[in-house]
């Protein structure tokens, strides 16, 4: 496949970045998007120009590493997949493709495509954990028994894996998504009750004062999320803020 | 007599790990505030230990190339992890644990250290669940069990296909907590450049802010290595792209012994290569095993045509096809462990019957596995008289729920549906056993540098077992290292604050400031990944699953010209004092190009066929093993511990001789 891409550049955050053209060649089905931004590279390389900064890292999605808004899209065309995952048989020969950082105030860019995701560890360090001692000294695992249905629920909102796709599917740029599946984790489980309180006040502040927007149900977090993380947390999570809201 | 002292503790193995952590100096609580541990590297063994340390009082610094420690490549692991809970009833024990890891690890671990693992297996279990993480749970809402490889009771606790990333996570809640509190300070995309040395300990590190380029100074009064394996000197492995053996190399360079470096596990469930583009390899989890059957046709017509795309696997009869796994080790069938499943396949394709399109896969099938699932779910549903169709569609659906998501993975990356044909697989690298030497401590050679998890050497032997990569992980992250270290820290408690300022910190950070500008100043010839691609050509070629010695030669002196070529060669783009991912790879490849040369030298020097790797001149010549690995105990059951020496052909060999008195040693057959 020959393709045209137009990849944003910027040096670093202070910077003004801008969409420059690269024409591509013998590209192949059996890429991934990521193998031909690195055949992309070596060809810069080779021509001693700058290659094109990305994040990246296991190559099989799950770090949550890898970005991009591919032609509009976080992740690209394919649904319920990250951009490693993302196969260039999807694409056509002599197609332009618009590759772009994820876009929101929340995630600064550090260079080129590559964007600071620090704000969703923060809403973590507020409040993203049992404050267990890690002595060893914990009760047997099975004495605490959780119905086979709530583990599995809370194991489906656990798969997020943090890429900030909700966000930048996002026309408000809000976190709702990525926050409500941390909170849902916990409050589907025993174990999490004790600090729900807390724990939903806490995140949820957190995510405010990182600059996220808010959630008015559109929805396109869902449809982008590679590991289907359910707009149901969103729901959830609102309950345990209402809920939290009225105690505290 | 070698200068390698193991520490094990006297007394019975089962008792070792108690009377040692009633003896060891315990440090006040008022002082550990008063001491600093730097953890480089915060997957599950540094994530882990962090919190655990944090979590008693000692100030924490984590580094990590990553933007969050939740990236970690321990968040890949898919299977699940080991514990000796005997939940199931099914006869297990940590005896049983103990026995299994040492014989999966081919008799070339220490038994104290994984007597010790096997002991600790259970508290992960239940500081996990207390963490919240959600492991699969029984109708009765118990915790669930699965069998895995190379063993016969079922002890794997699992959270779906991503158990690693569960309790990845659980550990980065723990850290979490610890950062809220701050008693964790966390520095996320950093890379550690070099380890510093005052008066002969580890005292503190030299990184580099990967953001802004910035060479930093770190002092701490011991300092953690927890930074992986170094699979990715084979450039293709299961291994995320970063993974590097930086930190551990740089702590070699300075004294750390490195054990085994020739110690490869090569995983036989991953997806074949599709190309020269390919830049790593997908594994999947070894569960699949469990209800996966392995074949290649039996006919050599047959596999012309199905690589011709004339014929269909799903048309080949039951007695067209080789099941060789059960033909060749009936007592353990499909479930033998990762080398000789993994020579197996090989020994396959070799002999001209691999599937695919370049004669490198095997095929993994589900569909006996799907009939008998369907038929079980119609009987209990009170179906009596299911179509086939019926059948099918229940059988998929059991098999969605326990491998769904790895299904999903293998249909978007090879575009054929797994649940119809059978998943085409092959061999790939995936883990190091070889790492950083460490006492029953974990301390390394360096007084006050420890090494845990994949990082260090002690628990796997020559293989391991599955789910036990995991489990090793977080027993030294949370309940081995949290007291060792205070034994080797309650030393320090009037040592006070570590300065930076002084001759140590100025000429490490020198060097590494030179090393850095030498990079930068190639001719500009090749690119970084030209290298790491060459490198990784030689390793897999030469030093891959099966070696001998005429190509171990060849691959010492090959890895060592193109080391040369290199540094005079090499093209790095960019700018230091800035985000440049090309000059953090060309540091990394630098490493690999060093380590790929002394992994050669050890595997030249271990002339015998153990565990992951199968050395040519060493083959079972008779009887019911013909043909099979040979050991060698009489000449090779040491570890092979090396010493920096400058160039790694002069890396000076000591040996750590493996004692056994709780386990024979016996020819390992799953036949």
């Amino acid at each position: 496949m020959n393709l045209t891409l137009k990849i944003w550049r910027q040096s670093d955050a202070n910077s003004k970045g801008k969409l420059v053209d690269y024409s591509i060649s013998g590209i192949e089905g059996d890429m991934s998007f990521l193998e031909m931004l690195d055949v992309l590279n070596e060809d810069l390389i080779n021509k001693g120009e700058e290659p094109v900064v990305f994040d990246h890292d296991c190559r099989e999605g799950i770090c949550g590493a890898c970005s991009l808004q591919i032609n509009g899209e976080p992740h690209g065309p394919d649904r319920l997949i990250t951009t490693c995952q993302l196969h260039m048989r999807k694409f056509n020969d002599g197609d332009t493709i618009y590759i772009e950082p994820f876009r929101a105030k929340a995630f600064p860019v550090v260079k080129d495509l590559m964007v600071d995701r620090s704000s969703f560890e923060r809403i973590q360090h507020a409040g993203g954990y049992i404050s267990v001692n890690t002595s060893g000294n914990t009760q047997d695992a099975n004495a605490i028994p959780i119905r086979k249905e709530d583990a599995d629920e809370a194991m489906d909102a656990a798969t997020c894996i943090g890429c900030g796709a909700c966000v930048a599917a996002c026309k408000n740029a809000s976190a709702m998504l990525f926050t409500s599946a941390k909170v849902s984790q916990f409050a589907l489980l025993p174990q999490g009750q004790v600090e729900a309180t807390e724990r939903v006040l806490a995140m949820v502040n957190q995510m405010d004062e990182e600059g996220f927007g808010n959630c008015t149900n559109t929805g396109a977090c869902e449809i982008e999320c590679p590991k289907g993380i359910s707009l149901e947390n969103i729901a959830r999570m609102n309950r345990e803020y209402l809920k939290a809201s009225m105690k505290g | 007599m070698s200068i390698l002292d193991s520490k094990i503790p006297e007394g019975p193995l089962a008792d070792k790990w108690t009377n040692y952590k009633n003896k060891i100096n315990l440090v006040n609580p008022a002082n550990k505030r008063n001491i600093d541990v730097i953890v480089v590297g915060t997957g599950l063994a540094g994530g882990s230990a962090a919190a655990t340390l944090a979590e008693l009082g000692y100030n924490v610094k984590t580094f990590c190339y990553s933007d969050s420690p939740r990236r970690a490549h321990s968040i890949a692991a898919q299977g699940g992890i080991n514990a000796a809970k005997n939940y199931q009833g099914d006869g297990d024990s940590d005896y049983r644990l103990f026995y299994d890891t040492v014989k999966g690890g081919d008799y070339r671990s220490r038994e104290a250290n994984v007597y010790r693992l096997a002991e600790v297996s259970g508290n992960i279990i239940d500081q996990c669940v207390a963490q919240g993480v959600p492991f699969a749970r029984e109708y009765g809402g118990l915790l669930d069990n699965r069998s895995f490889g190379g063993v016969l009771v079922s002890r794997t606790f699992y959270a779906k296909g991503q158990t690693g990333q569960q309790l990845l996570l659980g550990a980065y809640s723990a850290m979490n907590r610890q950062i809220n509190r701050g008693k964790i300070q966390a520095f996320n995309r950093h890379e550690m450049l070099d380890l510093v040395k005052v008066d002969g300990k580890a005292r503190g590190i030299i990184a580099r802010d990967l953001v802004t380029g910035e060479i930093e100074r770190h002092s701490a009064h011991a300092v953690v290595l927890a930074s992986g394996g170094y699979g990715n000197v084979f450039f293709l492995s299961t291994n995320a792209m970063g993974s590097n053996v930086m930190a551990a190399w740089r702590a070699h360079r300075r004294g750390a012994f490195f054990a085994n470096p020739c110690y490869t596990q090569i995983h036989p469930t991953c997806i074949p290569v599709s190309g020269d583009h390919q830049s790593k390899l997908t594994l999947m989890s070894e569960s699949l095993r469990n209800d996966g059957r392995i074949w290649v046709p039996k006919r050599k017509e047959d596999v012309e045509a199905i690589r011709t795309g004339k014929l269909k696997p799903t048309q080949l009869s039951e007695d067209e096809r080789d099941y060789y796994l059960e033909r060749r080790y009936p007592a353990f069938g499909n479930l033998v462990p990762r080398d000789v499943a993994s020579r197996a396949a090989k020994e396959r394709c070799d002999a001209g019957f691999g599937v695919n399109k370049t004669g490198e896969a095997v095929y993994l099938d589900f569909a006996s596995a799907i009939q008998r699932y369907g038929k079980e779910k119609a009987m209990t549903s009170g179906m009596h008289n299911p179509s086939k169709e019926e059948i099918t569609k229940m059988g998929e659906e059991v098999i969605e729920s326990k491998y769904g998501n790895l299904f999903q993975m293998y249909e978007k990356i090879v575009d054929e549906n797994p649940y119809k044909s059978p998943m085409m697989i092959y061999p790939a690298v995936h883990y190091t056993m070889g790492g950083l030497w460490v006492d029953y401590n974990l301390q390394t050679t360096i007084p006050g540098c420890y090494a845990a998890g994949e990082a260090n050497f002690s628990d796997h032997g020559a293989n391991r077992l599955g789910a036990s990569a995991l489990m090793q992980g977080l027993a030294d992250g949370y309940f081995v290292l949290p007291y060792t270290i205070g034994d080797y820290l309650s030393h320090d408690i009037r040592t006070g604050k570590i300065p930076t300022d002084t001759p140590e910190f100025d000429q490490a950070e020198k060097e590494v400031k030179d090393r850095i500008e030498k990079l930068m100043s190639g001719s500009g010839e090749h690119s970084v990944d030209y290298y790491h691609k060459k490198l990784g050509k030689i390793m897999w070629n030469k030093c891959g699953m099966s070696r001998n010695e005429k190509e171990l030669k060849e691959a010492i002196e090959e890895i060592s010209v193109l080391r040369e070529d290199f540094w005079k060669n090499v093209k790095v783009p960019g700018t230091v004092n800035s985000m440049n991912p090309e000059l953090e790879k060309a540091g990394r490849v630098a490493d690999f190009l060093e380590l790929g040369e002394l992994f050669a030298k050890d595997a030249l020097n271990r002339n015998e066929s153990c565990g992951g790797h199968f050395r040519e001149e060493s083959v079972e010549q008779s009887g019911e093993q013909k043909g099979e690995a040979l050991r060698d105990d009489k000449n090779f059951k040491y570890v092979a511990a090396w010493e920096y020496k400058g160039e790694p052909k002069d890396a000076e060999l000591h040996k750590e001789d493996l004692v056994f008195e709780n386990i024979e040693l016996k020819t390992r057959s799953y036949k």
